[in-house]
């Protein structure tokens, strides 16, 4: 008799993606998706979706949504926590909702030590509004705003969100993967689960960056964009786990900021 | 029991928030309200509620949103250059139908302006507060205890209504200390269904969203929003009338001003002269209804307010061209005195054919 | 003995999973067009289908459900 090992999470409504045909959004919902189906939170989960292509994620996700203000997901999703310190609480973002735009919210939440999660789609590119320059697009990739490469002169280089948000003490995670093969897949779904695992057991904020592909705005074919993914983003946004208080050795993130002071008051290295 | 206490302003809108069931305060520093923020960090803890500062006023509005989303009674204040920044926020509130009270405690503008008192947010709050076609409920106290008495109602009037509801206030009146008898802190409030609150398997999901992409949908929503204003329009209108009945000269005039107005109309009866003042409570909605009555009667309108000329707009609208209506203020800070207003009135009274004795 | 299931309301014939499928024994359908106009996915030959759920994990759409 043949069972099923494999079929669509419960947490997902019956609504077809809008997303482009390959686009890797597609796959990280259904990791939160599943996340939520096996630790049986979707009846206390309350998502928070930005501006941007998965603006439509709250017709996507079977919990609770509300959808923000461009680049604001972070400052609602806490004002959702500290109305409902029960239930689970993840903002779902872009590059540019997280990192131009909301780079603010995003800071402050972290720095905070909200007990939310964010799942954080980097494909370094404004996918949207048809292509634009994101503060994640790499030195010399052609966009619709830098039609001639990203010239570091004029636009500065690409921002590596985990790296600069793993120096902040209200950080539990700080993790990077990506969802380009079935290994990396159930490797970026361990560590979604793991984000959402260190907010219900308080630890801290927590952030996954997913390294993504944009194959409608790279001009590239799912596959292709996969690829091209491989060979330029990975070397820039290496995967790995930045941050992980639990993993020093700490129960949450006011006992590792403590030790932290501690070393630095008697001289040594933070 | 009531209690009487001495307050300042600020402290009084803070109180009063949460004796109406706020338990979540979001606030940046911002002279002349921070006071309140300071009130709600010590007090709002203690209360069992949430009081957090923000990274920006932008920050606090999207958290009020949040919180607001979640069903509860939350609110932000700062004062005029940080409300223009809460302007995206306060139409996402709108365009969700999310309840929420927003204060502004005015200063000298545009720009950084100055720190002093002024009426210059008039406009921004009942006519642009945010982009898109929408209104939110502005209320204008005079006094500390009209401060408080209007928060504590504000709460009331958004949950009822679903609509953010602004006070528009002054530094004068956030600075100042009046006796005020606190209210009764409130223990019922309105369910609320729509509420993020987790499904928990027992409903269908509940989405707090302003996108309606289709733009048959997206009318529809407007219409029935406007529907809602309508009702507002019809049943919330609040304007004080003082001396009005055989006015001919009415002055309009609302908040820290009509203060110095009532004292200029007291003197211009002394004198002889037949002056009243009507004070809009509600600027939007605007008491309409009762100024075009004065028209009716009176021979000319003087709006006294600190700001170029804002509310003398509607007050035209209101009376539609049956008689003069004139504009006195001093802007800047400046709060216009006693004795200059006075003078407004009388160069109003001469101006008009056969005076107003 | 494995199979897949593909729903063709949410295919977009992106192809990931047949890049993927380590037995190449899933095609894009040319003979179908779905709804929306994409050549869905479909299995060739139930008997190279190990059930490794490979396609199922890379697809964008949630659109294969996997028996085993």
């Amino acid at each position: 008799m043949s069972k099923v090992v494999f079929e669509r999470p419960d947490s997902l409504t019956d609504t077809p993606f809008s997303y482009c045909p390959g686009c890797t959004h597609g796959i990280v919902h259904r990791l939160v998706a599943e996340t939520m189906d096996e630790l049986g939170i979707e009846g206390t989960t309350v998502g928070v979706a930005p501006v941007g292509c998965s603006v439509l994620a709250y017709e996507f996700f079977g919990c609770d949504m509300v959808q923000a203000a461009h680049g604001r997901a972070p400052a609602v999703a806490t004002a959702l926590k500290r109305a409902l310190p029960d239930n689970v609480v993840f903002a779902y973002q872009g590059d540019g909702d997280l990192a131009s735009i909301g780079m603010a919210e995003t800071v402050h939440a972290a720095t905070r030590g909200e007990r939310i999660t964010i799942v954080f789609i980097n494909n370094a590119i404004y996918g949207m509004t048809g292509g634009q320059l994101a503060p994640t697009s790499l030195p010399k990739q052609v966009t619709q705003t830098s039609p001639f490469g990203r010239d570091v002169d004029n636009d500065g280089f690409p921002v590596r969100v985990v790296e600069m948000l793993a120096t902040l003490d209200g950080v539990a995670l700080a993790q990077r993967v990506t969802v380009d093969t079935p290994k990396n897949v159930r490797a970026a779904k361990r560590a979604i689960k793991k984000a959402f695992e260190y907010q219900i057991d308080d630890v801290g904020y927590t952030i996954i960056e997913v390294v993504s592909t944009c194959p409608t705005n790279w001009g590239l074919s799912p596959s292709d964009a996969l690829q091209w993914m491989r060979d330029n983003m990975l070397p820039y946004y290496p995967l790995g786990v930045y941050k992980d208080v639990k993993a020093e050795g700490y129960a949450n993130v006011a006992e590792a900021a403590e030790a932290r002071a501690e070393k630095l008051a008697s001289g040594g290295d933070a | 029991m009531t209690e009487k206490v001495l307050m300042k302003g600020n402290e009084a809108l803070a109180e009063a928030a949460i004796r109406a069931g706020c338990r979540f305060f979001f606030g940046y520093p911002i002279t002349p309200q921070t006071e309140l923020a300071a009130y709600m960090a010590k007090r709002m803890g203690k209360a069992g509620g949430v009081y957090l500062q923000a990274e920006s006023e932008i920050a606090a509005i999207n958290m009020v949103y949040g919180a607001s989303a979640a069903g509860k009674r939350a609110m932000t204040s700062s004062s005029s250059p940080g409300i223009s920044l809460k302007g995206e926020g306060i139409s996402y509130m709108a365009g969700a139908d999310l309840p929420g009270v927003i204060i502004n405690v005015q200063r000298g503008g545009p720009g950084l302006g100055g720190i002093q008192p002024s009426q210059s947010d008039y406009f921004q709050a009942t006519r642009a507060i945010g982009h898109g076609d929408f209104h939110i409920i502005v209320l204008a106290p005079s006094t500390v205890q009209e401060m408080t008495d209007y928060v504590y109602r504000a709460f009331d009037l958004a949950d009822e209504y679903r609509t953010p509801v602004m006070i528009l206030a002054d530094g004068m009146l956030g600075q100042m200390m009046e006796p005020v008898v606190l209210p009764e802190p409130k223990t019922e409030f309105p369910a609320k269904p729509w509420a993020v609150t987790g499904h928990k398997g027992e409903r269908p999901h509940n989405i707090v969203n302003s996108l309606f992409l289709a733009p048959e949908r997206l009318e529809e929503t407007n219409i029935e929003r406007y529907e809602r204003y309508d009702r507002i329009k019809a049943t919330e209108q609040l304007a004080e009338e003082y001396l009005v009945e055989d006015a001919e000269i009415v002055v309009v005039s609302f908040g820290a001003s009509s203060r110095i107005v009532r004292s200029a109309v007291n003197k211009a009866r002394e004198n002889g002269l037949k002056v009243g003042l009507i004070r809009p409570i509600t600027l939007w909605p605007f008491p309409t209804d009762i100024i075009s009555a004065a028209a009716d009667h009176a021979k000319a309108i003087l709006t006294v307010e600190m700001n170029m000329g804002q509310m003398v707009d509607d007050v035209r609208l209101a009376v539609c061209g049956r008689v003069p209506v004139e504009f006195f203020g001093r802007t800047g800070g400046i709060i216009p005195t006693p004795a200059e207003t006075l003078a407004a009135i009388e160069r109003l009274s001469a101006s008009l054919e056969g005076g107003a004795r | 003995m494995a199979r897949i299931i593909v729903d063709v309301r949410y295919c977009k014939g992106c192809g990931l999973c047949v890049e993927v499928c380590p037995s190449n024994c899933i095609v894009l359908d040319p003979d179908t067009i779905n709804d929306k106009g994409y050549h869905p996915a479909m299995l060739t030959d139930e008997s190279l289908c190990t059930g490794c759920a490979s396609c199922a994990i890379m697809c964008p759409d949630v659109a294969i459900t996997v028996e085993r």
